[in-house]
């Protein structure tokens, strides 16, 4: 357990300051009600005690004006803060035009987000600091929230309709992504993480170009093991969390049986993997969901090969796929 | 030298007779007797009863939360069995505590002592009242043993409608059915207390709790029927595959988020309004003092219930709806905040040079004047827009809403059940246990929740079974702070029980109080007044000299 007591978020972008600035207000001004409140009310309850001497004139239990007064100025208070938060949140609504655009897919229980340039991630997003990103977002079953607690925004992602939000990172780093609107079983498992990165650093990302290039040498199933990790594939097919685990485990599949939720059984080979991959609805593992995306066009048959390589090796080392 | 209150706790032994007069509650023996009688008093007991069990089932659910929120991975119970847990918590602690509790309970037993009537306009339906609450209980239960429900007590669509592999429809009638409980009890307030007020008890004349039941029952009659709605439409996409929420077959997601809030927003005020109720007796009982502002406070909750309608697109500020809808949604809950600030003051300013003492009732009022106040500044915070975008579906809702309805609604239950319990049963409490549990009670809240309030900052979101590492110190806290709350609910229970046998025997009046409740003997006779009372002066006509008198 860490013991240390964290008390806000990090602020990385552009709006993160000004929300907080909101926050700072309120919080200033609850602070002076509460105290406010909670020492008349003490100090009340301890002067006025029933077995204190009495002096002075009968208590009022009326004071039209007074109670007017305390009606106006937590009036006036609330308006402020409409007005701050309303001003926000149009800033909020408001992505500038220049935005650099990125589509979101929510899916139970896994986010997939498109790059304009081809590439794709899986819960996990790359960004280059110092220019707006505007998301435009759906769902394909359910409603999720895209939620970006450093950014400090949050919007529902719905089937059947295109929702937006916008961001300007500021500050290089990792943050956490979660869905925030609760979406069924592994609702808590629909995380990922947002990485911020010098705009030099994202161009070098961005021009990785289709994975899998970049490990260029090497027995495949080494270049098979980098690609697993850069498609994210260890998201499900291994178990990050103890005792969790979205899709069926990779270690001694090859070359063994596999029951299907179709209640028949295939020989996990070479056509089947590449099937799998390419095109994973087909042939559903019994006791999954269809929850895998397709990797056509993702990954290149020379990848897939070095996939099927990989997944060959982890039957020889059982252990591997269980890490 | 005792208080004006303990001098006349002590002359509660005069009233020995009790045991040989008759009353409400020896009337008749026998399970019979209850569960067929028409008395507004015992069926106050029936509702004390279930509505108890529920609680108490409720919290057990709560303590394995937060046991599997002590750590961040999964490790007490399987997701399935958590996000089942959450909804089951929420949907029994809301529809069949919160909403009945003060009421069904209190407002059922004490409207008719208060305004000197003989029992409810219609006795029958107050039981009738029960039987659908206890039918509609009874499908919740049927869906718990059945394996339990997933959707979230909110059963947002197309996830409830679709989704979900577990017992909505049956949860969802048990809803619907419970429904109607609440539409007859709030209809059966309105008309007994129009037309059942004693002789010369004017609007202006009556205590708070009864206003703040009006306006009350005027939610329950409008509102629940659009929750049945929504909650009945849901049913049929789910089993007939008609297309109103799920886009996939041509329907909105969105439209059930409206139907749902309209009703579940102003449900947040019938838990909180007669909270408020119950507040304004007892301050004032325990001030020796009139309510400070008596029309305002009326008013306020008058005016709580008509814009609290008007408030309920402020849970659905990031949910695509129309930025301007938005606006107007934001202010109109900024006005809606100010009677409750007004209340506040109202209750402070009854303490101004007033004589008080520290009674459990007392006890639970002050803590819930302080407690409400944190409650309802945070609603401040999520009213703002542009703030709520990052705290929505936090923990700092989930600290917000349990500072209104645990440390506001229950609060002054528990406050209002120490209150009238001697009414109630004609024995006292033991008051020592009292204290110190109404203590253990605003510790342990406020150790439970606080946190949670951070933790919705950092960004932790709701219904979440597994959370990153840096969020669990915060957990901890919340769970250590549960286990003293648990103590805390725990106390009263046994102590309430055994002072039914062995508590002191308590007299008419033992707070002089000064409530047409108070004039009848404890426990009142079944047709509560020997005589009907004529009213002749306003409510809460304490003075002070009448206290030194006594001093």
């Amino acid at each position: 357990m860490r013991y240390n007591l964290p008390l806000f978020p990090p602020q990385a972008s552009t709006i993160a300051p000004q929300v907080d600035a909101l926050y700072y207000f309120l919080v200033a001004v609850s602070a002076f009600f509460i105290v406010l409140i909670f020492s008349l009310v003490i100090y009340f309850a301890i002067k006025y005690r029933w077995s204190a001497p009495r002096k002075g004139a009968a208590a009022p239990h009326d004071n039209p004006r007074l109670e007017l007064l305390w009606t106006l100025v937590p009036l006036a208070l609330a308006m402020v803060i409409f007005g701050w938060g309303a001003k926000l949140y149009f800033d909020l609504n408001r992505p500038p035009a220049d935005a650099l655009e990125i589509y979101v897919l929510g899916k139970q229980w896994m986010w997939i987000l498109q790059h304009p340039q081809g590439k794709r991630e899986i819960n996990e997003l790359h960004v280059p600091t110092g220019r707006p990103v505007k998301l435009t977002m759906t769902s394909e079953d359910v409603i999720h929230s895209f939620f970006i607690p450093a950014f400090r925004i949050k919007m529902d992602v719905l089937p059947g309709r295109y929702t937006t939000a916008w961001f300007e990172a500021t500050q290089p780093g990792e943050y956490h992504l979660f869905c925030a609107e609760y979406c069924g079983t592994k609702h808590s498992l629909m995380i990922g993480k947002v990485v911020v990165m010098e705009p030099v650093q994202y161009q070098q990302w961005l021009d990785g170009g289709i994975p899998g290039a970049t490990v260029a040498s090497g027995p495949p199933e080494a270049r098979g093991a980098a690609l697993f990790e850069e498609l994210r594939c260890a998201t499900c097919h291994r178990e990050t969390i103890p005792g969790v685990m979205l899709g069926p485990s990779l270690a001694g599949l090859f070359g063994k049986p596999v029951r299907l939720h179709s209640g028949e059984s295939v020989i996990a080979d070479e056509a089947y993997i590449r099937e799998s991959i390419l095109n994973p609805a087909a042939k559903l593992v019994a006791g999954y969901q269809p929850l895998m995306p397709t990797y056509q066009g993702q990954v290149s048959e020379e990848g897939v090969l070095q996939l099927i390589a990989y997944i060959r090796s982890l039957g020889e080392a059982n252990e591997e796929g269980r890490r | 030298m005792n208080s004006p209150v303990e001098a006349a706790v002590a002359v509660g032994t005069e009233d020995r007779g009790a045991e040989l007069r008759e009353h409400y509650l020896n009337v008749s023996y026998g399970v019979k007797s209850w569960l067929l009688t028409t008395d507004h008093k015992r069926i106050a007991w029936l509702y004390l009863v279930s509505i108890s069990l529920f609680f108490f089932l409720g919290g057990a659910f709560a303590v394995l939360i937060r046991l599997e929120l002590m750590t961040p991975q999964g490790d007490l119970v399987l997701a399935e069995t958590y996000n089942k847990l959450f909804t089951m918590h929420g949907l029994i602690m809301i529809f069949f505590f919160l909403v009945p509790s003060i009421p069904a309970v209190l407002g059922n037993f004490l409207i008719p002592l208060m305004i000197g009537a003989r029992d409810l306009a219609f006795p029958r339906l107050n039981l009738a009242s029960w039987y659908i609450y206890t039918f509609g209980g009874l499908f919740t239960l049927g869906a718990v043993v059945a394996g339990g429900v997933d959707t979230g007590w909110t059963f947002y669509t197309p996830y409830s409608s679709t989704y979900a592999n577990s017992h909505v429809i049956l949860t969802a009638l048990g809803v619907f059915i419970t429904g109607f409980s609440s539409i007859l009890t709030g209809l059966n307030f309105i008309v007994t207390i129009h037309t059942m007020r004693a002789p010369g008890l004017t609007w202006f004349r009556l205590p708070l709790f009864i206003w703040a039941h009006y306006a009350t029952s005027l939610i329950m009659i409008l509102g629940t029927p659009v929750l049945a709605i929504a909650i009945l439409l849901v049913g049929v996409e789910r089993l007939f595959r008609i297309g109103i929420f799920d886009p996939a077959l041509g329907g909105d997601p969105l439209l059930f988020q409206h139907l749902f809030w309209f009703y579940s927003h102003p449900a947040v005020y019938i838990m909180v309004l007669p909270a408020m109720g119950v507040i304004s007796e007892v301050i004032t009982c325990f001030s020796r003092k009139r309510i400070f502002g008596y029309t305002f406070i009326a008013f306020s909750s008058i005016a709580i219930a008509v814009l609290g309608f008007l408030v309920w697109g402020h849970h659905m500020f990031v949910s695509s709806q129309s930025v301007y809808a938005g606006m107007i949604f934001s202010f109109l809950s900024m006005l809606v905040a100010i009677p409750s600030a007004v209340k506040v003051f109202n209750w402070t300013a009854t303490l101004y040079k007033g004589a008080v003492s520290y009674h459990t009732p007392m006890l639970y009022a002050l803590g819930f004047i302080g407690l409400f106040t944190i409650g309802g500044l945070t609603g401040l915070f999520l009213a703002s827009l542009g703030l709520d975008v990052h705290v929505h579906d936090t923990y700092f809702v989930v600290a917000h809403f349990h500072y209104i309805m645990v440390g506001g609604a229950i609060m002054a239950y528990l406050g209002g059940l120490h209150f009238w319990w001697p009414k109630m049963t004609g024995r006292m409490y033991p008051e020592g246990w009292a204290r110190l549990s109404a203590l253990i009670l605003f510790v342990g809240f406020n150790l439970t929740f606080f946190p949670q309030f951070v933790l919705g900052y950092l960004g932790m979101p709701r219904r979440y079974h597994v959370y990153p590492e840096e969020f669990q110190i915060l957990n901890v806290m919340s769970t250590a702070g549960a286990s003293i709350l648990g103590v805390g609910y725990l106390i009263p229970m046994v102590y309430l029980v055994w002072s039914l046998r062995y508590g002191a025997i308590a007299s008419a009046n033992p707070w002089r109080a000064t409530g047409l409740e108070w004039d009848t003997p404890s426990p009142p006779p079944t047709d509560n007044f020997s005589t009907t009372p004529i009213v002749t002066r306003e409510a809460y006509a304490y003075s002070l000299q009448e206290a030194e008198r006594v001093v």
